[in-house]
């Protein structure tokens, strides 16, 4: 299956997106960014691509800061 | 010299601290150990976790809206330091109170020097604040008010919610000393109407030393608050400037990650007993050890005297005793261990009028008992009545 990363401007709002999409099932994984999305050395929420719109919706709803979403 | 002791020092430093806060530090050093919001290792993320849930935690104690605007430091005097030099201008004015700890007097006088201007308004005998002195107070250029909720020498609550109210009308910035307080009375930033808080996690929320912070509200703009100190911050690595948000905006540096995994359990343990329950134990020990010494010849007390209108923090002397000789009696003889002196707050002794010499401070917490405040009093009786 297809997965992406959504970035962030630093681990606080990650770990709070990481809260929100395991409340709603939607399996994920916490990463290091990928040098080629960012030089950042901070984490990084890969989740399913076809699940992009779902969370990124969820994230809209809160005070969660989002950098950007790539597919990988 | 006696081997049991009481503790009443808990106005300095709470002591004990429940088992749980000392489980969760040795199960940080020993399991996870990694640095929070560096590297994005599985212990990096896990310890990224912990400092993440206990701002969390603090932004519910004190009904916050969004966690992210917890600032953890090293103790109140850190969040209260950037609280004012971070939002406070040459030229701007700010009020505060003859109640005030040296870690909002210190930060204040220093301040003045670079052109802020500051009005300390008087309190009360027994330490209160009026808040239409507030008002009264108020100039063009204030932006700001900043208040001890608790005093750290009597105890006496401030009016917060009155001065909360007086500051929002006039579009000031209310900033709460919440050092005292935090834990052992319930403090509501939107019922209080509080922008800025400092709190030490050392105390009533029963965290190690080394663990505190400031809780920003709504009304503190991002932009205009100017950090302290800049430095990494796991963030926005590839720029040298600091990044422009809130937490990281003003946590510089590694933080003390194994005391916030205590302060976490701490908190935990506080809000599983809840606030209000805390208070009535401790009002009740508190009402108790006041009576015993107003019945005692020979003692003064000083403060509001009445356990509804202060926290669980009593001051007294006894006459014709140095306060340092009545506090080498009771931690020799009697095994109670409680701070003598100034406090670190020579404009509270001014207020309450023990200044230089000081007085003998009870603090009392949630581990206290019934039998060693009777002890206690027991021991001041004593002294008193020169037996001791």
């Amino acid at each position: 299956m297809a997965q992406g990363v959504i970035l962030f401007p630093s681990i606080h709002f990650a770990l709070r997106a990481e809260k929100l999409v395991k409340a709603k099932g939607i399996s994920y994984k916490l990463i290091p960014v990928p040098r080629h999305l960012s030089s950042d050395c901070g984490v990084c929420l890969r989740i399913p691509w076809e699940k992009k719109g779902e969370v990124l919706g969820i994230l809209a709803q809160t005070r969660v800061k989002v950098d950007g979403a790539h597919p990988l | 010299m006696k081997d049991n002791i009481i503790y009443f020092d808990n106005a300095a430093t709470s002591y004990p601290k429940p088992e749980e806060v000392i489980q969760a530090m040795v199960h940080f050093s020993r399991m996870i150990g990694g640095s929070p919001g560096r590297s994005g290792h599985r212990l990096a993320i896990e310890a990224g976790r912990i400092v993440f849930e206990a701002r969390e935690r603090i932004s519910q104690l004190f009904g916050g809206k969004d966690s992210s605007r917890v600032v953890f430091g090293l103790n109140a005097t850190e969040g209260i330091n950037q609280g004012l030099k971070g939002l406070l201008r040459p030229g701007d004015h700010v009020i505060s109170s003859s109640m005030e700890h040296n870690s909002v007097m210190r930060p204040l006088r220093a301040m003045m020097k670079e052109g802020l201007e500051v009005t300390i308004l008087p309190c009360s005998p027994e330490g209160f604040l009026d808040p239409q002195g507030v008002k009264k107070a108020l100039r063009k250029n204030t932006k700001m008010v900043v208040l001890n909720h608790a005093s750290n020498v009597v105890g006496t609550l401030q009016p917060l919610a009155e001065v909360g109210e007086v500051c929002r009308q006039q579009g000031v910035l209310f900033f709460v000393d919440a050092a005292q307080s935090a834990g052992a009375i319930p403090i509501d930033l939107e019922r209080e109407k509080i922008d800025l808080l400092a709190f030490t996690g050392h105390k009533a929320l029963f965290g190690p030393q080394g663990t505190g912070g400031l809780v920003l509200g709504e009304r503190v703009e991002e932009k205009e608050l100017t950090p302290v100190k800049q430095g990494g911050t796991g963030s926005r690595s590839e720029l040298e400037e600091q990044p422009d948000f809130l937490p990281d905006l003003c946590e510089s540096g590694t933080p003390n990650a194994v005391g916030i995994a205590g302060l976490l359990a701490g908190l935990d343990f506080v809000l599983r007993e809840g606030v209000e329950k805390i208070r009535v134990h401790e009002m009740r020990l508190t009402q108790e050890l006041l009576q015993g010494l107003q019945a005692i010849p020979g003692v003064v007390l000083y403060g509001p005297r009445d356990a509804r209108k202060q926290l669980s923090t009593v001051s007294f002397n006894i006459q014709g005793i140095e306060p340092s000789e009545v506090g080498l009696k009771l931690d020799e003889e009697f095994g109670i261990l409680c701070r003598v002196g100034l406090h670190c707050s020579p404009a509270s002794h001014r207020t309450i009028g023990t200044f230089p010499q000081g007085t003998v401070r009870f603090g009392l917490s949630y581990f206290n008992r019934e039998e060693e405040v009777e002890e206690a009093l027991q021991a001041a009786g004593r002294i008193a009545r020169r037996e001791a």
